[in-house]
């Protein structure tokens, strides 16, 4: 359990691209804000910091999570996983492919969730994909070629099978 | 960011928790129960909600379990909408928590912080109220089973230190006919202009409404006018609509005419559904 003590800053481990880092940061601090503030991972991007746009998503044990929504005490014995984890991953292949994005602000958080979402529900059908891309927006309103990109992972990963 | 520094604490039992919430009270700091925590970071920021300390249950053991045991379907207070969507256990439930905030918020939100949440709308209570669910409340003496009826009134009504330990659904409940409509102002993602759940039961429907005023209800007289079999079902809806529980929201959602407009209609497809084109 962690300690209850006065101190309004806390230290613990966190695991974040298979890495361990201490981090030394205050209760009250996002997750978001400990990954880019300490350990300097800007991949992940503030956006309405109001779990509305998905800008900030990350994987938590493989499940994704906004990371503003999140206290990065929570993250303590969870794997997590940013965009900076993620190398030639099938998704961002398919995201180069289909022009999936356009000024790039919404990427990271899009594919992190589109990475989850080709990994978890490899049977997806429209009304799943629909569901889960809604929690990202994207202002450039690039969504048909983020749903194409989705679907051309999921078809390849089902040839694969 | 969240603009004030709060001391955070794991417990692992029930009895840990709240001995450390009368524990923060004595020193006069405001502890707050954390589920998801959705709404102390996103209230926090805004400074409309504030702690000293807060309490994160999600360590306690079985506090986010969803299972049966004997002639109950048992869900953790601290079981996410997305866990409650995914086991699937309970379709009304599982439907109306489906539409509440988007997938990945959802991965977060707990039923016990939406029900007890501030946020007015908790519109995951609607599916408890029609089945008459039990609650058990965590004190210091252990956990206490109530009635929720017994303990909400516009809202979850808890004594200082209680929390939701879990939500108890008698397993009848489970599978009667169903029915959960959101309807939004726009978009498929977001805060309900009107979400209706209700229930088949003996023939009789139960229905509870969320979005319509500040507070999610029941109403039994509302669900009186309702079960009149022998009138059409306008004037069925009509009749229930002059029992309305508190004011009607106005607001940039939806003025209280129109809400009121959308209710009604909503009312009458959720009565086709459950009642068939004969209307038995
Ligand atoms: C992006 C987004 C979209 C949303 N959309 C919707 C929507 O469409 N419909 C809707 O109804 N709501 C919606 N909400 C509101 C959300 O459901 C509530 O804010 C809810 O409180 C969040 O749950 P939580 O588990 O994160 O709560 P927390 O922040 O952990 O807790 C909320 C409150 O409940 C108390 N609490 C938590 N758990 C318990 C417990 N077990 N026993 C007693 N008290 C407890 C806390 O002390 C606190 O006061 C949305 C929220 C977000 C962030
Ligand atoms: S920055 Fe997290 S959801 Fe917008
Ligand atoms: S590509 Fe610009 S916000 Fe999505």
């Amino acid at each position: 359990m962690k300690e209850v003590s006065n101190n309004p800053l806390c230290s613990f481990l966190l695991v974040v691209n298979s890495e361990e880092n201490v981090v030394t940061v205050r209760p009250a601090d996002t997750l978001l804000y400990a990954l880019r503030i300490h350990l300097g991972l800007t991949g992940s991007k503030p956006g309405c910091l109001n779990g509305d746009c998905g800008a900030c998503t990350v994987l938590v044990d493989g499940t994704p999570m906004k990371s503003c929504l999140m206290l990065a005490v929570e993250g303590e014995e969870k794997a997590i996983t940013t965009i900076e984890g993620l190398k030639n991953t099938p998704i961002q292949k398919a995201f180069v492919k289909h022009f999936a994005f356009q000024c790039g602000y919404c990427t990271p958080g899009f594919i992190m969730n589109c990475h989850a979402l080709v990994h978890t529900e490899k049977d997806a059908d429209e009304t799943v994909i629909k569901d889960w891309l809604e929690s990202n927006i994207c202002r450039c309103t690039g969504y048909k070629e983020i749903r194409e990109a989705v679907i051309s992972v999921l078809h390849k990963l089902k040839k694969n099978e | 960011m969240i603009p004030f520094n709060f001391q955070y604490s794991k417990p692992q039992t029930i009895q840990e928790a709240v001995r450390q919430f009368y524990e923060y009270n004595r020193e006069n700091k405001k502890a707050f129960y954390f589920s998801g925590g959705t709404e102390l970071i996103t209230l926090g920021r805004l400074n409309l909600v504030y702690a000293d300390a807060v309490i994160d249950l999600k360590g306690i053991h079985e506090y986010s379990s969803i299972f049966f045991y004997e002639n109950y379907l048992v869900i953790g207070g601290g079981a996410t909408l997305t866990a409650i969507e995914e086991a699937n256990v309970f379709p009304l439930l599982g439907k109306t928590a489906s539409e509440i905030a988007d997938r990945t918020s959802r991965n977060k939100i707990t039923i016990g912080g939406n029900i007890c949440g501030q946020i007015f709308y908790r519109e995951a209570i609607l599916p408890l109220l029609i089945s008459d669910c039990l609650l058990g409340i965590s004190e210091a003496g252990g956990i206490v089973y109530q009635p929720i009826h017994k303990i909400f009134n516009k809202q979850i009504h808890l004594k200082e230190g209680e929390f939701i330990f879990s939500i108890l659904i008698d397993k009848m409940y489970v599978t009667m006919p169903f029915v959960s409509i959101k309807r939004r102002k726009q978009w498929d993602v977001g805060y309900p202009l009107v979400t209706v759940a209700a229930i088949k039961k003996e023939n009789l429907i139960r229905m509870a409404v969320s979005g319509v005023c500040p507070f999610p209800f029941r109403s039994l007289e509302m669900e009186k006018a309702l079960n009149e079999k022998g009138l059409p079902v306008e004037e069925r809806v009509e009749t229930a609509l002059r029992s309305m529980p508190g004011p009607v929201l106005s607001d940039v959602e939806g003025s209280a005419e129109y809400r009121l407009f959308v209710l009604k209609n909503t009312m009458i497809d959720a009565i086709g559904e459950l009642e068939g084109e004969r209307g038995v």
